[in-house]
């Protein structure tokens, strides 16, 4: 960005009264630092539609202000979803007050902004827009404080398509699947391409799904029953059959009787 | 509004000699003095099986528990007898200097032990040994007595306070620092309602670091209880939003202090934060039967909004705060105070009866 242009900014926090604050603070320092609120949003999954907007207009904005805890989906997990727009933006988080958040992101060496926030503070933040961090360790973060907070991973995956963000909901998935390439992701609907490995979704989502096979994790509640494979079939040792969808998922031999007990 | 206070340093469980008409002391002393006599009753079945040597006795069990009830005929007038005397010679009891006092409930126990005896024996029942019957009384009542005094001081005056200025002490620094940052945003457009709000947050933190031993208004304590939602309002708008329902009650009812405030902070952050859309909290305060003023019911109900891949911090949190006032009630109260929880899977219930007003101390 040239200098002269001045900071697109997005505003997220679901209290009317931090986005004002915010909004205050960087009328104060746009002297120093010329900036414009270019849209504001209560959590994070209007943030992200809000961008996807943006990012089709053309128009990308050059960082969000994201408060870390937020109903609907919280700012970490927004962060690692925005990594896939295609012009990324720079988050800088901001707390009141989160032990457990707090703790991860001193841990990873992320930066954050403390509520209330002085005007100097936010404006040392802009002055140094954050590098973007990695997906991956943004993933690792969202991991962490999702699993002291909600006992669980993220609670949505995200995928790119023709340029759009789309955000899949992890209870719609029914199972998870890896191709050569990718791992697909299942919900009743439709098919999803993930740029994740399978390993480290097991690795997050762990208590959610069941491995069946090398390649395959399912979400207990949408198997309907098993079938025992043809002899000679190399793929599978048997079958799950699924509600909802006409696909069959392989299980393999090794894992044949565990998962048979478990869904038992 | 303005009332006298009441003192609540006389914690029941915290006197050496016990509060007789208190629920929680007659308990512990049925179940006591009758823990002693199947235990006399056990220690008899046994010598006598020892003593009897071979022969077809009965089965241990069943000999057990014939001692046991022929031990309760004697047993349970006795009781109740000493029951009303100590509960209605209470006040005298503690003027009396505690070791006195103690070895006068002792004798008391006995000379009533003889008294039965007697009297049974002039009826033609039981074998009118009054001697082991009145030692008897007096070794099961100087056990419960050394108990009591034992529970005392495991929850000493001091103890207590200090246990519960730790347990009252608890505003969240969630709740604090998010509400600052709102009075902040409030301060150059609304200065007025950025005052209102700081002196509302000047009056929870009095309310928190006050002195936990003293009780206070029931009415300022729904007061308090709306100054903190109006905060809570600030920051969620109109997601917050508030059911009263406050019935025929009088304001001036001593109550302990935090009853209410700690319970609508945990329904605000487990019920309505971490819902995009909100919801509403309804408290019930009244008593439960109507026309009945010997007891108050509050009652907080908040929505659990669903939250994706499950609740298990959620329910953690809530017990965390519910295990606090649960420990205070007890300190308050001993058993007379009831909480209990209704959970469901999209709603929350806390109710909580207190006897009220408090036993007069």
């Amino acid at each position: 960005m040239s200098a002269s242009a001045p900071l697109n900014l997005l505003l997220v926090d679901d209290e009317a009264p931090a986005r004002e604050r915010l909004r205050v603070l960087l009328g104060d320092i746009a002297g120093q630092l010329p900036n414009c609120v270019a849209g504001e949003a209560a959590n994070g999954r209007e943030a992200l539609a809000w961008l996807n907007a943006r990012a089709a207009a053309g128009e990308p904005v050059d960082g969000v202000l994201a408060d870390i805890r937020m109903p609907g989906m919280d700012g970490i997990e927004l962060a690692s979803h925005l990594a896939l727009l295609p012009q990324p933006p720079a988050v800088i988080f901001t707390t009141a007050y989160d032990n457990y958040a707090v703790q991860a992101f001193d841990l990873a060496a992320v930066d954050y902004l403390l509520k209330p926030v002085r005007a100097q503070r936010l404006l040392t933040a802009l002055q140094k827009l954050p590098a973007r961090l990695p997906a991956p360790q943004l993933h690792q973060l969202a991991t962490t404080v999702g699993q002291a907070w909600r006992g669980g991973g993220r609670s949505h995956l995200s995928c790119h398509e023709r340029g759009r963000l789309l955000l899949i909901p992890v209870e719609e998935i029914l199972y998870l699947r890896a191709e050569q390439k990718y791992v697909t992701a299942r919900t009743l609907e439709r098919e999803y391409l993930l740029d994740e490995s399978l390993a480290q979704l097991e690795a997050e989502f762990g208590a959610r799904f069941l491995r069946l096979h090398r390649a395959v994790l399912v979400a207990p509640a949408a198997v309907a029953g098993f079938e025992k494979a043809a002899g000679d079939d190399a793929e599978a040792y048997g079958w799950a059959l699924l509600r909802g969808v006409p696909e069959k998922l392989p299980v393999s031999r090794r894992l044949w009787s565990t998962v048979r007990q478990s869904l038992a | 509004m303005s009332i006298e206070p009441a003192s609540i340093r006389h914690f029941p469980a915290a006197h050496p000699l016990p509060d007789w008409r208190n629920l929680g002391v007659l308990l512990r002393t049925l179940l006591g003095i009758n823990a002693l006599a199947a235990l006399l009753a056990l220690a008899q079945v046994a010598a006598g099986a020892a003593g009897s040597g071979g022969g077809p006795a009965p089965a241990w069990p069943a000999a057990w528990a014939g001692r046991y009830l022929e031990l309760t005929v004697g047993v349970e007038p006795h009781l109740f007898l000493l029951g009303v005397l100590l509960a209605g010679g209470r006040d005298l009891l503690w003027r009396l200097p505690l070791r006195l006092a103690q070895a006068l409930v002792t004798l008391l126990a006995g000379g009533l032990a003889v008294a039965l005896t007697a009297w049974a024996a002039a009826l033609g029942i039981g074998d009118g040994a009054a001697g082991p019957a009145a030692l008897l009384a007096m070794a099961a009542w100087a056990v419960l007595l050394g108990y009591f005094d034992l529970r005392a001081r495991a929850h000493s005056p001091a103890l207590a306070e200090a246990r519960l200025a730790a347990l009252n002490a608890r505003i969240r620094p969630h709740f604090l620092f998010n509400s600052l940052n709102a009075v902040l945003s409030l301060i150059r457009a609304r200065p007025q309602q950025a005052e209102n709000a700081l002196e509302s947050l000047a009056d929870l933190f009095r309310a928190a670091l006050r002195d936990p031993g003293k009780l206070v208004a029931l009415g300022d304590e729904i007061e308090l209880g709306r100054q903190y939602l109006e905060l809570e309002k600030l920051r969620l708008g109109e997601r917050l939003t508030v059911d009263w329902q406050i019935g025929q009650i009088s304001p001036a009812t001593p109550i302990p202090p935090l009853m209410l405030q700690p319970l609508l902070e945990n329904a605000v952050y487990h019920g309505i934060e971490p819902s995009p859309a909100g919801g509403c909290i309804r408290i019930a305060i009244d008593h439960p039967r109507a026309g009945d003023r010997r007891e108050l019911r509050l009652s907080i109900g908040n929505p659990l909004p669903p939250v994706a891949g499950g609740r298990a911090t959620h329910a953690a949190g809530n017990r965390i705060a519910l295990d606090n006032i649960r420990e205070r009630l007890r300190l308050y109260y001993d058993l007379e105070a009831r909480l209990s929880i209704e959970s469901r899977p999209d709603a929350y219930q806390v109710n909580i009866v207190l006897p009220c007003p408090p036993p007069p101390l």
